[in-house]
């Protein structure tokens, strides 16, 4: 309702985590300047950008492998959890007796399983979206089935009275109902695919013409070139909060208009 | 494919019209073993407005879900214009009744426009939207919210929630509507506003209504007849007739007739919540 508050909300929103930023960068710059700190322990905010303007090309196309795997496990995920979750809601026989199932996927730690799937997929690629995938679906299964159960009883009545079926009660109801659940889960998810994505790559060491940014991290570890570690570092972290602004959008475009969480407090 | 608009045939039947409920003998214990309702007998005639009142706990919404088919009687049966419930909502065309229930709350879709909400039962029955639409727009004029098509629930006050869930009942011209304190959680003066409009809507459509309520001046106001119940189990302790012409006006609030039938209301009401053995056992 008040444009200019709102307009001035959105802004603060970004100029103060940047003013952040900034202080922070310069402090750490500062700091290695006035300390002596060598570069191989703790590089400089300078140092590290000019790894990154030189080994640009390399570490671009490092970023374009990790995504590609991050966002194929993504991918993945959605459909793949969308899926089990409507499954889990048609029946509660499979919900019991696959969720345990789900619930161990989640718990047992990627590192540990990443080499046998490694060892069992051939295709690299393949592997590592396996992985991914395997760590990002949890959220979505199950935020997904928990909004797909969270129905107002009210309008399950007002449904049945007017003798809706299963189908229109699923698309008019149910899937409306789950949405800021759902989005709920992507947010997370695509954070999880990323890191997904990454700790694949530690384990399977992929390196020559597929190697991701995890590669890179390695391989400037054990060349002692810290500058372009950061560099690389500096990337994932980037992409990873480019998804989740995406998804944040992605659930404003949806949510906006009707649910609480993308709602004011003044309206 | 529904025939909703057409003109719909009057039972045919030699003495009174058929009663649009008749609640035989019916009750209901649930699950867990509570007796919600002991053998009820009601019939609530074609044209009527009844209005439940009693305690809580006495079973009154309960009573309300079974004239709604959405729930069982344990025992005994109910009957909708004498024949069952999917006979008669579902029946051959021209006979079909229509069975509408206002909620507690306004029940609406928040993600959904005030229009959409409203035709949502249009839309599930498979209405056309060129049909759907005037009968959208009818029925929101009825209620006063003709300027609010577009708006979401959320921005509207509660008053106007409510009116926007009684439009989505009336939009499929219902025969039988079945309100569960459809004003409950509203200020006085909204909801004798709501009530000044709900006289009018139902004695111009002949609508039969049955209307639950924890309030007497309430329930003296609208009804023809008051029903009033009693705890442990639930069940009718007694029936007041309200002899006030249809429609009510406003002024009948403030006639001394209205004070006389408050005052008999009320003191039914003091000896149903005493009544019984068990009675205020269920809260």
């Amino acid at each position: 309702m008040t444009a200019p508050v709102i307009r001035s909300e959105a802004a603060l929103s970004v100029v103060a985590p940047t003013l952040v930023g900034i202080v922070l960068v310069l402090v750490w710059e500062i700091a290695c300047r006035a300390g002596g700190v060598p570069v191989f322990l703790l590089p400089k905010p300078s140092d590290i950008a000019l790894k990154l303007a030189s080994d640009w090309p390399t570490l671009l196309r490092a970023l374009g492998m990790t995504l590609r795997v991050a966002l194929q496990a993504f991918a993945a995920s959605i459909v793949l959890g969308t899926l089990i979750a409507f499954l889990f809601v048609q029946s509660r026989i499979l919900e019991k007796s696959l969720l345990p199932y789900a619930v161990l996927l989640q718990v047992t730690p990627i590192v540990a399983i990443a080499p046998l799937i490694i060892i069992f997929v051939k295709n690299t690629q393949a592997a590592l979206t396996i992985c991914a995938t395997v760590v990002a679906i949890f959220p979505i299964i199950s935020n997904t089935t928990l909004g797909l159960r969270s129905v107002d009883p009210g309008l399950i009545n007002l449904f049945r009275m007017n003798r809706a079926g299963r189908l229109a009660t699923l698309l008019r109801l149910r899937i409306p109902s789950a949405l800021p659940y759902f989005f709920g889960g992507l947010r997370i998810s695509s954070g999880l695919a990323l890191i997904g994505a990454v700790v694949g790559e530690f384990v399977a060491g992929t390196g020559g013409r597929s190697a991701g940014l995890a590669y890179e991290i390695l391989q400037s570890g054990f060349q002692l070139d810290i500058p372009r570690m950061f560099a690389a570092l500096f990337l994932i972290t980037l992409a990873g909060i480019a998804l989740f602004v995406v998804m944040v959008g992605l659930s404003r475009l949806a949510l906006g208009q009707w649910h609480e969480s993308e709602i004011g407090a003044e309206t | 494919m529904l025939a909703l608009t057409e003109p719909r045939l009057s039972t045919p039947g030699a003495g009174s019209p058929a009663p649009a409920v008749e609640v035989l003998s019916a009750e209901k214990i649930f699950p867990d073993g509570t007796r919600a309702l002991a053998p009820i007998e009601l019939a609530v005639g074609q044209g009527e407005f009844i209005t439940l009142i009693g305690p809580s706990g006495c079973g009154k919404s309960t009573l309300l879900k079974l004239m709604a088919n959405l729930i069982e009687p344990s025992d005994g049966r109910l009957m909708w214009w004498r024949s069952s419930y999917d006979e008669a909502t579902s029946g051959s065309r021209g006979s079909r009744r229509q069975v509408a229930f206002v909620f507690q709350d306004p029940t609406l879709m928040p993600w959904a426009r005030v229009e959409t909400n409203v035709r949502l039962p249009l839309d599930l029955a498979g209405v056309a939207k060129p049909a759907s639409r005037a009968r959208v727009a009818a029925a929101l004029e009825r209620v006063g919210l003709t300027k609010f098509t577009r708006h979401f629930p959320r921005q509207l006050s509660g008053g106007m929630k409510m009116r926007a869930s009684i439009a989505r009942s009336l939009v499929v011209d219902p025969d039988l509507l079945l309100m569960d304190e459809p004003f409950g959680a509203l200020d006085e003066f909204t909801r004798n506003r709501l009530d000044d409009d709900l006289v009018k809507l139902c004695f111009e459509r002949k609508l039969t209504t049955v209307f639950v309520t924890h309030s007497i001046y309430e329930a003296v106001f609208l009804s023809s007849r008051v029903i009033v119940m009693a705890t442990g189990p639930g069940r009718i302790f007694a029936t007041l007739a309200i002899e006030e012409p249809q429609p009510r006006h406003e002024s009948f609030r403030n006639s001394a007739r209205f004070a006389e039938y408050c005052r008999t209301l009320s003191g039914l009401l003091a000896r149903a919540s005493v009544a019984g053995p068990e009675a205020g056992e269920r809260a």
